[in-house]
Parts: structure tokens; C-alpha cells; sequence
């Protein structure tokens, strides 16, 4: 058989975890091939290997039939293989083609001098080959995402590389691009180049590939001809049992309007707008789904609702009441609860113990602070209440966060802010990196929130679980909303046309 | 149960620091060895020099007194994430408004009594320590430029200022009309702490002060701020996560500001009472005198923490005025200074000890792979 | 009046000199990503080393060669802590330079028998009047006032460009500081580019030591860097981490201080030293503070580099 790729009985431990265990995965010359599963299932661990990233515990790897140990990238780069990272590896003050060249560089005088000038040759011509338009000479913070990944894929191709992986490679891209992406892999294929795909969405392992193998708890479950298989089939296959994303609720009538965002403007990290006039409400008794690709604007919406960032124009009302210039710590006070889309990042103070980080927000406040004086008698006893009523696998509340289990930490975040019971539920990206276990619970005291008269404004990537949860569904992209949709009218296509900034 | 989890947290906490003084001594004694002496004589003479009487611990305390300031000013900073490299400038600052707090108290109220005479002292020193970090505190808040090279600009600024303020305004020919002088005018009687050697003659030639005190409850407070007030939780949690701490509606750059302000008060009040303990007067300086500098190697083997910054303060205390009898028993006293050094690296490359121990793994491995085969 | 125009230049030119080799080092260092606070700590062994070699083999330029081993030497600490063990490179660097100032004064006390300062050596680096150029007015007096030093840290700044900016190891450098993963990614070993940096930056700051010590009062005197270390570092923060940035920043409070030396001779004795004195301090800080053009670090400048992080 003409198998480029042959991993045979590859395990990776770390530290408490079996990342892979005992993993066969072996690749076709020709072919594109999409390694499926959940996230946290072992995928990128496993080409983090076939690319010298990591070295496996034990196992063996194949390349063209030959043994080889792939020790560190230089080795892999060797041997012809390529990678494209989830997060892009750019340096950004550089331009494209030294971007391209690095680590390889086209030289003079014995590497004395760079040439630049074959630099920028080189880079012309296998974008020409390739059919990959790219100016070699602008930087790259000036650059598109989608162009930066067209970067990366010819970082590889100008190293040789014939065979592709792409990790994650869709998760910033609008389906225009995805699609465009999909042309451009099959461009290669069918020039002989192997491509391996890293993904957990199944539409475009159906819509992109040749063969799929699912991988779940990091071990292989199958392999499978695309066209011999289904979505359906797949999603079992990956989770390990009938998936039941259709979560159970009740129809009820909304109330009044508990959030309102009128034309609302502001600007992201680097100062281009972010926010160009977007406006919608939040009644209470629903859940309003904010549904769109990464990037549109979500995290800067989530920020200025929650007094993290400025508005440059525009108003948000709670209530009837203008919070737009209110500071954080008045927005909680007011009754907002935000599960953030960054546990780590925002959520949690990992070194912090969990008694502390269960009153993050009303810290300031009694019973748990008096005339500046914390009570931590009474922050223990909270937390051991919270702890019991969320089912917080922990030995205790005085350890640290950063000791929790991912769904575990999450639940603890969730646990303080329901307990503030608020008025207004902002949850980002709930169940990003979850099992399915947790995703479940999630879902569960997202339901029951909305079952209680409360507004919750969802924001997610996954459309999924917008479409099982939404009493309404509105479509962010570019900074402004798209429109807004009955659950019961969106269906993916439609919400698929909206994401990318079209009208259904 | 729970006192034993408490006694193996401490135990694990001060593991590592006890290993690293250890490891430094041992190294200590080669560089004494090669002087020709016996390092047992010399560990002996610098034990024997700094506890060895009332009298020399006494002096030991006197050392250890702006150790403890400025240990306590770094370590607070560092809570909040701020890497306060400039306790040194704080220091200079104090020092100086303490003498001018002197003057001007004197020259407007006269006689002031004692007791309300060293708080107007006290506080004016620790208000010049707060003010220079303040700048730093300013300038990463508001502009986010990192502290660590702000605060080493500063410590060279303070110098030069001091200087200034010693040559012109401060000095006693512009003041009390006699020669230029290479100093300050006097700290009067009345503004100055009391001498323990006063109270209990056993201290006998010592200088220690009351400023061991201060620096004490200074210890306390800091303690108590960070562990027991909602001031303190919010501190921690801007220096643990800060955009975890924004999203929890506490304000960064408020916390920012005022850690940098309380540990430049605590910088400050090590120029106060050493000027109102021991010096009376601010000199003119081409350099600072350091306890800045050594005031981080106190808060890293402290561990931050403001008791642990009692003991460390006191170990280099113990080092610092044990030098001097080493010197006598002719060993060079640089070799104290080489120990803080090493100790520091230790301190800072926690990592070395895992490092050699991995190494030992891994050739262990090997050994038993060959063994094999 | 144009002798001592020519006299300031030519201060001023002498004061830049160690600087502009010790901030060239700090452009090395922190372009790969590793902050070097212990400039100060490997310019104070460089100027002691090069003094004792001087001493014992009468060869200056010898002593200039063993100046630069041993900063690399004092170097290798903070690249092993800094980039294999992450340690704190800012602690590091403390230590580094509190243990440099003893060290030093504990050799000077075991060979020469005392503290304070080293006699002088008799065979030290001096100005000397160039051949030729020597003839040309002004440019022939300017340059019999020069060092050999002088010339040689301009070369080196000429040099340190292009190698950043010019080669392919430049390239790889500048990726190291801003961006480890990515070079890691595509082969570039991150360890073995930082430690190349950190030792260069240790034989530049140790030729900046014997800068000071051979190059200017031919012996060596406990705390002579007086923060000469951390002025150089301001200059390659205020030189934009650039090493020609940097040599105009050096030149620039080079001329501060040589003002300083002669105000009276100016007729500008009117300003207080200490005015002049805080200059590159100040000005650093309004540097970084956006007041004279923004000066933005490196990404990845102090950040430990772990390879096998998920």
C-alpha cells in the first residue's frame, strides 16, 4: 500500500495524562485525510509528534516506508513535512517573505549576507505554482487571516513539504474562506501533496475529505472513507455515544426587555472599530444567541456591555437604566452575571483557592467584606455551599484553582455568578473545551435561568448548540448584527449565509 | 488535620530557601579556603560577631532594621505582579524628606515634644518614599511602561536630587549660615529615636533604635493588609491574574497605584529611621547605599511573605554586621557579599535543584538502559 | 573656543565609548529576548579583569581579549539560569551584579593586598595621534585625543547592524525576541540563539569594562561603572532596541556628562551637575513613556522560552 504516514503504536504520557495511547494513523500520498475528534481528544498532540514538537513515549513512525525518529522540526521539515498551526506561527513585524524564508534563508557569501532579493523570487514562484497570491513584501500585522494562513501554508510548501498538516485550520475563517481553503487543499491533493486536517467540525470533514479517523480519549476508534459514512455516524463515533444536543424546554413567552444595545460603536485592542453600530435586546425569559465567526466583534460586545472596555457611541440599558459609562463593579451590582469566554484568561485566579475566587466580584461586599476587613470564615462556609449545590469535584475548597479539572473550573465560575442571581446571564463560549458531561450541565442552568424569568445572552461559535438553545438567534458579523431569527425559522443554512455577512 | 497540612505548607514553603543558604555557605567556604583561612573560623567569627553579646546582636538588629523596610517594599509590590527595583531611590527620598520634615517642623513650631515630633518625621519619610514610587506606579497604570526600568531610573535620579537638595537647600550654610558642608543640617533631639542602649545598658557600644519596632509592626501591618483586608484580596488578585481582577470589577490601575505607593512608604520608612536612628543628617553620596538592592534578595528568600521577610531580613542582618569580625580574623568581608550573590542565583534559579536531579534521572536512566543490553 | 568645542567632542566621545559597547551587548540580548540588567555586573569584572591581566602580562590588548572571555564567562550564568532553568532574568541580573562587586573586591584584596583601587598599570590603551590625519586641522587634534576604543565600538556598531539586520542569523535573532514558537516551528533552535546573544552581549559588556578602566584611568577602583551598566541600558531602551539607536543614544548622554565635566569652561556653570546628571535617566523615562516617540520592546523580551508547553 502507498501510505506516506504510518504511525504505529504511538503513546504520549504527560505528567497525570495519557495524551495518546497506543495510536495507529497512517496517511495516503494523494489524499486528504482528517483526524476527528473532540477537543482535548489527543489530535494535536499526535501531530505535535509527527512534527518533532513532542517526542512520543514509545512507537514508531514511518515516512515513505522509511523508519525515522523525528526528534525536533528541523528532522520533520527533512522528511517533508509541513504544519500549520492553530495559532498562526508569524512573526508579525516581519514582512511575508522573510516570514516565509525564516529558518531556511536564501544566502550570500557563505550566509554572510541575506538575500533578500531570491527571497522574494522564491516566494513569487511557489505562489505562482501553487496558486497562492501573496505579496512578499507586507508585513504581516497588515495582513488578512485568511492571507496569513495562506502564508502559512507557503511557509511549508517553500520547505519542501509534502505532507500538510493544518490544525484547526476553519476556526477564523468566514465560510467564504472556508470554502476558498477547501479549493485550494484539493489544489494540492490533486498536485500529490498528502494533507492531514485537524478539525472537530464534522460538516467539513464531509465537505473536504478523502478519509477520516476518529480519535477519542486518545485512542484511534476508526478509520473511514468519507463517502461510505455520515455525519451522523461520525458525531457517535466521536463523543462515544447517540448524541442528544436537542436540549429539553419548555416554550414560554418572553417578557419585557432587561438589556438593551443601541448603535453601539467601539474599537478593539489595536484601535480599528470593532462595533460599528450594533443593536439588539435581551427580554427577560429568553435566551438571545449572539451566533457568528470568531472574531466579529463578540469578545469586544461581551467587554463594553460589562464595563471592561469604552464605548466610542451608542447606549446600553439594563433595565431601562443607561449603564453604557458605568464601571464593572457597578455593572455587577446592577445584576449582570458573565461567564467569560477566557476561563483561564478572565474567569479564575488559578492561584487563588476556590473559597477566593467563589466571591471574585462581591468580594467587596458583605457579609464577606466588612469595613475593609474580609470575613474568610464566611467566604470558607460559602464556598463549601456552592461547592455542594454545583457539584465541584474538589478535595476542599482551600485548593488552588489552577488544581481543577477544566468542567470543573467552569462549573465554579458558573456557581458564582448564579449565585449573584442575576437579572441578566452573559455567557461567552460556555462550554468551550468541555466533555460532554459538562457541556450537558451547562446547558442545563442555562435553560433553567431563562425557565426562571431571567434574560440570558449567549454568545457562541458552535452553531449547535445556538441552534438547541435560542429562543431567538441573532447574527453578529463584521461589527454589526446581521439580523435576528426565530429559533424556529434559523436553520443552518440560513445562519450560514448570515455569518458571512449575507442576508437570508 | 488541618494544622498538619498548614505545618507541611510551611515546611515545603521554607524548604527551599533554607537549601539555598546552605548551598551559598558551602561555596561561602570555598571562596575561603582560597583566602588561606579555615571557613569553620570564619563562619564561627561571623556567628560570633553578630549574636555572640548583647551587644553585637544589638548592632546585628541595628543592620537588620532597613532590611526589614525595604524587604517588606518589594515584597508588597510583588504581590501586586510590580517589580519594585527602586526601593533604593525610595530609600534616598525618605531619607531626605525626613530631614526636611525636620527643619521645617522645627523652624515654624519649635520644640515639638517627642512623641508627636518622630510621627510628623516618620510619616514625612514615608510620604517621600510613596511620592518616588508613586511616578513608577503612575507611569504603569496609566501608560503601562514597566516598572522595573522606570524604578532603576529613578534610583540614579534619587541620588542626584538628594545631592542637590544636601548642597543647596538643606545644607547648613544655607540654612544655618556656617561653611558649605558635605551634608544635611542635624535632625533635631526631639525628632530623633531613642537608642535601646538607653533603656538597657546591656547593649552596651550598639546603635540599634527603636526603629526595630517600627519595622516590626511595619511586618505586621503589611501581613495583615495583604491577608486580612479587602484591599489585600484585591492586590493579590491584580498581581495573580489582573484581567481576571478587572472582570471582577476591581480597578488595576487603582491597585497598581497604591501598591506601589504603600511599598514605597515602607522604602521611605527605611530612610526614616535610619536618618532618625542613626545618621541624624542625609549625606552627599556618589552612590546609594544598597539596602535596596539587598532589600529584594530579603523579600525572594522571605518568599514574599512579611514574616518570612522578618527572618531573612535578620539572616542578612546577621551576614552584614558578622562581616566586619570576619574582617578582623583577616578573611575579606567580600565574601559576605558573594554569599547574598550566590544565594540570590539560588533563590531565583529554583530550577537548579530539579535541573540535577533530572540530570541524575536521566543518566540513571541510561545506566540501567545499558545494564540491559 | 574651538579647542574646547574639540575638547567637549572628544569628552564626550571617550564617555560614549563604554557605553555604546555595553548598550550594543543589551541590543543583543533583548533582541533574542533576554533582558541583560547585568550589563552593570560584566562591565565591572570586564574593567577588573583587563586591569589584572594588564598587570601581569603587560599586554593591554591582551587584557581587553580576557576582558571579553570573562564577561562572556559572568554571561553564561544568566544564560543558563535565564534560558534553560526561566528563572526570573531580572533577579538574575541582580544577582549577577551584586556578586561581580564583590567578587571583584575580593580579588583585589587577595592580590594587591588592599580595597579601594588597583595602582595603575603602566602599559594602558591611550589616545595617540593618528599618521597622516594627524596633519588635518581640527580632525588631526579631534582624533589625538581618541582611544583606539573610540574607533572600535563605532566599528562595532557598524557591525552589530548588519549583523542584525543583514544576515540570515540577524533574522533569526529578531524572530527569537518576538516570536519563539514561530521560530521553533520552522527549526531555529531558541536556546542555542539566546545563548549566542547573551554571550555576546557578555564580551561586548566586558570590553565596555576595560572601556572604562584600561581606556580612560588605567586602573581599577571598587564601583567605578557608578551605573554606568544601567545608563547603557537606558540608551538601548531610548535607541529603540536599535543598534544604531542606541550609539546616538550613548552619544547623546556621552555629551551630557562631558557638558557636565566642563560647565565652568562653558560658562554654564550656572546649571546644577545634577541637572545634567539626571538627563539619560529622565529622558529614558520619557522615552518609554511616549514623550520622544514610543520605544516598544521586543514581544517576547523576559519572557522564558518552555519548549515543550501545550
Amino acid at each position: 500500500m502507498n501510505y506516506v504516514v504510518e504511525m504505529k503504536n504511538i503513546t504520549k504520557v504527560f505528567p497525570g495524562v495519557v495524551a495518546n495511547d497506543n495510536v495507529n494513523f497512517s496517511v495516503k500520498k494523494g489524499e486528504i485525510h482528517v483526524l476527528l475528534g473532540e477537543n482535548g481528544a489527543g489530535k494535536t498532540t499526535l501531530m505535535n509528534i509527527l512534527y518533532g514538537l513532542y517526542e512520543p513515549t514509545s512507537g514508531e513512525i514511518y515516512i515513505k516506508g522509511e523508519k525515522v525518529e523525528i526528534k525536533n522540526p528541523n528532522i520533520a521539515i527533512e522528511k517533508g513535512i509541513g504544519m500549520v498551526h492553530q495559532h498562526f506561527m508569524l512573526v508579525e513585524p516581519f514582512t511575508v517573505a522573510e516570514n516565509i524564508i525564516l529558518g531556511t534563508e536564501p544566502s550570500l557569501y557563505g550566509g554572510l549576507k541575506l538575500d533578500n532579493e531570491k527571497a522574494v523570487e522564491e516566494v513569487n514562484r511557489i505562489s505562482n505554482e501553487y496558486g497562492l497570491a501573496v505579496d512578499p513584501n507586507v508585513k504581516i500585522e497588515d495582513i488578512s487571516v485568511g492571507m496569513q494562513q495562506r502564508v502559512e501554508i507557503l511557509k511549508a510548501l517553500y520547505r519542501g513539504a509534502d505532507i500538510l498538516i493544518l490544525d484547526e485550520p476553519t476556526a477564523v475563517l468566514t465560510p467564504q474562506e472556508i470554502e476558498e481553503l477547501g479549493v485550494i487543499l484539493r489544489n494540492l491533493a490533486n498536485q500529490g501533496k498528502s494533507i492531514i486536517l485537524i478539525t472537530h467540525k464534522l460538516k467539513e470533514v464531509m465537505a473536504m475529505s478523502d478519509r477520516v479517523t476518529v480519535i477519542r480519549r486518545g485512542k484511534i476508534i476508526n478509520t473511514l472513507n468519507t463517502k461510505d459514512t455520515s455525519g451522523e455516524e461520525l458525531a457517535e463515533l466521536m463523543v462515544g455515544r447517540k448524541v442528544n444536543l436537542v436540549v429539553q424546554k419548555e416554550k414560554r413567552e418572553a417578557g419585557k426587555s432587561v438589556l438593551e444595545v443601541k448603535d453601539l460603536h467601539a474599537l478593539d485592542n489595536r484601535g480599528v472599530p470593532a462595533l460599528k453600530g450594533i443593536s439588539f435586546e435581551v427580554k427577560a425569559g429568553e435566551i438571545f444567541a449572539l451566533a457568528g465567526v470568531d472574531g466579529n466583534g463578540q469578545t469586544e460586545l461581551i467587554e463594553v456591555i460589562t464595563g471592561l472596555r469604552n464605548a466610542i457611541k451608542g447606549k446600553v440599558l439594563l433595565e431601562g437604566e443607561d449603564i453604557t459609562r458605568l464601571k464593572t463593579r457597578k455593572i455587577i451590582e446592577k445584576g449582570v452575571g458573565h461567564i467569560p469566554e477566557d476561563r483561564l484568561k478572565r474567569g479564575l485566579i488559578l492561584n487563588h483557592t476556590i473559597a477566593e475566587n467563589m466571591i471574585l466580584g462581591d468580594h467587596h461586599k458583605e457579609p464577606f467584606s466588612k469595613n475593609g476587613i474580609m470575613n474568610y470564615d464566611i467566604i470558607h462556609e460559602h464556598a463549601k455551599k456552592l461547592i455542594e449545590e454545583f457539584d465541584v469535584r474538589t478535595p476542599s475548597e482551600e485548593v488552588n484553582a489552577k488544581s481543577l479539572s477544566g468542567g470543573n473550573q467552569q462549573k465554579v465560575i458558573i456557581a458564582r455568578e448564579l449565585n449573584r442571581d442575576p437579572v441578566l446571564l452573559i455567557a461567552a463560549q460556555p462550554t468551550r473545551g468541555l466533555d460532554v458531561g459538562a457541556i450537558e450541565f451547562v446547558h442545563k442552568r442555562l435553560v433553567e435561568q431563562r425557565n426562571r424569568g431571567k434574560a440570558v445572552l449567549l454568545v457562541s461559535l458552535e452553531l449547535d448548540e445556538v441552534m438547541a438553545l435560542a429562543d431567538r438567534i441573532g447574527v453578529i458579523y463584521d461589527g454589526k448584527l446581521v439580523g435576528i431569527l426565530s429559533a424556529e425559522e434559523a436553520t443552518e443554512k440560513k445562519l450560514g449565509i448570515m455569518m458571512a455577512g449575507g442576508k437570508a | 488535620m488541618e494544622r498538619d497540612s498548614k505545618l507541611k505548607t510551611f515546611v515545603e514553603n521554607i524548604k527551599f530557601p533554607l537549601l539555598a543558604i546552605l548551598l551559598s555557605f558551602l561555596i561561602g567556604a570555598l571562596f575561603i579556603i582560597w583566602t588561606g583561612n579555615n571557613p569553620l573560623v570564619a563562619y564561627g567569627a561571623l556567628l560570633s560577631g553578630s549574636l555572640g553579646g548583647l551587644d553585637r546582636f544589638g548592632q546585628t538588629l541595628l543592620k537588620t532594621t532597613p532590611l526589614i523596610f525595604t524587604g517588606l517594599a518589594v515584597s508588597f509590590a510583588f504581590r501586586c505582579g510590580l517589580f519594585n527595583i527602586g526601593a533604593e531611590g525610595q530609600y534616598v527620598i525618605g531619607a531626605l524628606t525626613t530631614v526636611a520634615a525636620g527643619y521645617i517642623f522645627n523652624s515654624i513650631f519649635g520644640d515639638l515634644p517627642r512623641f508627636i515630633f518622630i510621627p510628623l518625621v516618620m510619616l514625612a519619610g514615608a510620604l517621600g518614599g510613596a511620592l518616588w514610587a508613586a511616578i513608577a506606579g503612575f507611569l504603569k497604570s496609566k501608560l503601562g511602561v514597566h516598572e522595573v526600568i522606570t524604578t532603576i531610573m529613578l534610583n540614579y535620579t534619587s541620588i542626584h536630587v538628594s545631592n542637590f537638595f544636601v548642597r543647596t537647600a538643606l545644607n547648613p550654610s544655607t540654612l544655618e549660615g556656617t561653611t558649605q558642608k558635605a551634608y544635611t543640617v542635624l535632625l533635631p533631639e526631639s525628632a530623633r529615636l531613642t537608642q535601646l542602649k538607653e533603656i538597657i545598658p546591656w547593649f552596651g557600644y550598639s546603635s540599634v533604635h527603636t526603629g526595630i519596632f517600627i519595622a516590626i509592626i511595619c511586618a505586621i501591618i503589611a501581613y495583615f493588609i495583604l491577608f486580612k483586608t479587602t484591599l489585600g484580596y484585591e492586590i493579590r488578585s491584580v498581581g495573580q491574574n489582573s484581567h481576571a481582577a478587572e472582570y471582577g470589577g476591581i480597578s488595576v490601575s487603582k491597585n497598581l497605584v497604591l501598591a506601589m505607593i504603600i511599598s514605597g512608604m515602607f522604602a521611605g520608612l527605611a530612610g526614616a529611621t535610619q536618618v532618625a536612628g542613626l545618621n541624624y543628617k542625609v549625606d552627599m553620596a556618589p552612590i546609594s547605599p544598597g539596602y535596596g538592592f539587598t532589600g529584594i534578595a530579603v523579600a525572594l528568600v522571605g518568599k514574599n511573605h512579611p514574616l518570612g521577610v522578618l527572618a531573612s531580613a535578620l539572616l542578612f542582618g546577621i551576614l552584614s554586621n558578622g562581616a566586619r569580625r570576619m574582617q578582623i580574623e583577616g578573611i575579606p568581608k567580600e565574601v559576605v557579599g558573594i554569599i547574598q550573590g550566590i544565594i540570590i542565583i539560588f533563590i531565583a534559579g529554583e530550577r537548579i535543584i530539579k535541573f540535577v536531579s533530572e540530570i541524575r534521572e536521566r543518566r540513571n536512566r541510561k545506566c540501567n538502559v545499558e545494564g540491559v543490553n | 573656543m574651538l579647542s574646547i568645542i574639540i575638547a567637549v567632542v572628544a569628552s564626550a566621545l571617550r564617555l560614549a565609548t563604554p557605553l555604546i559597547f555595553a548598550s550594543l551587548g543589551g541590543v543583543f540580548s533583548e533582541r533574542s529576548g533576554v533582558v541583560n540588567i547585568a550589563l552593570e555586573g560584566i562591565m565591572i569584572n570586564g574593567a577588573f579583569f583587563s586591569i589584572l591581566t594588564t598587570e601581569f602580562t603587560d599586554s593591554p590588548w591582551l587584557g581587553v581579549l580576557v576582558a571579553a572571555i570573562v564577561g562572556i564567562l559572568t554571561s553564561l550564568i544568566l544564560a543558563f539560569l535565564a534560558v534553560h532553568l526561566k528563572a526570573d532574568q531580572v533577579v538574575t541580573g541582580v544577582a549577577i551584579n551584586l556578586l561581580s562587586a564583590s567578587f571583584t573586591a575580593f580579588l583585589l584584596e587577595i592580590v594587591w593586598h588592599r580595597s579601594g583601587q588597583t595602582d595603575p598599570v603602566e602599559n594602558a590603551i591611550r589616545a595617540k595621534p593618528l599618521p597622516l590625519i594627524n596633519k588635518i586641522p581640527i580632525i588631526g587634534d579631534l582624533t589625538s585625543q581618541l582611544t583606539p576604543f573610540v574607533y572600535l565600538a563605532i566599528l562595532a556598531v557598524i557591525v552589530s547592524y548588519y549583523v542584525l539586520y543583514k544576515t540570515p542569523f540577524g533574522l533569526r535573532v529578531r524572530a527569537v525576541g518576538e516570536h519563539p514558537r514561530a521560530a521553533d516551528t520552522v527549526g531555529i533552535n531558541v536556546y542555542k540563539i539566546r545563548y549566542i546573544c547573551v554571550m555576546i552581549s557578555g564580551a561586548l559588556a566586558g570590553i565596555a569594562g576595560s572601556a572604562l578602566s584600561l581606556g580612560a584611568i588605567s586602573l581599577f577602583r571598587e564601583g567605578m561603572t557608578a551605573g554606568k551598566g544601567f545608563i547603557a541600558l537606558a540608551a538601548m531602551i531610548f535607541g529603540k532596541w536599535h543598534p544604531v539607536g542606541a550609539f546616538l543614544a550613548c552619544l547623546f548622554f556621552g555629551f551630557t556628562e562631558a557638558i557636565q565635566i566642563q560647565a565652568s569652561t562653558l560658562g554654564l556653570g550656572f546649571i546644577p551637575s545634577e541637572f545634567l546628571q539626571i538627563i539619560p535617566y529622565v529622558a529614558t523615562i520619557l522615552a518609554l513613556a511616549g514623550v520622544v516617540g514610543r520605544a516598544v520592546a521586543p514581544a517576547a523580551d523576559g519572557v522564558p522560552y518552555e519548549k515543550g508547553e501545550r
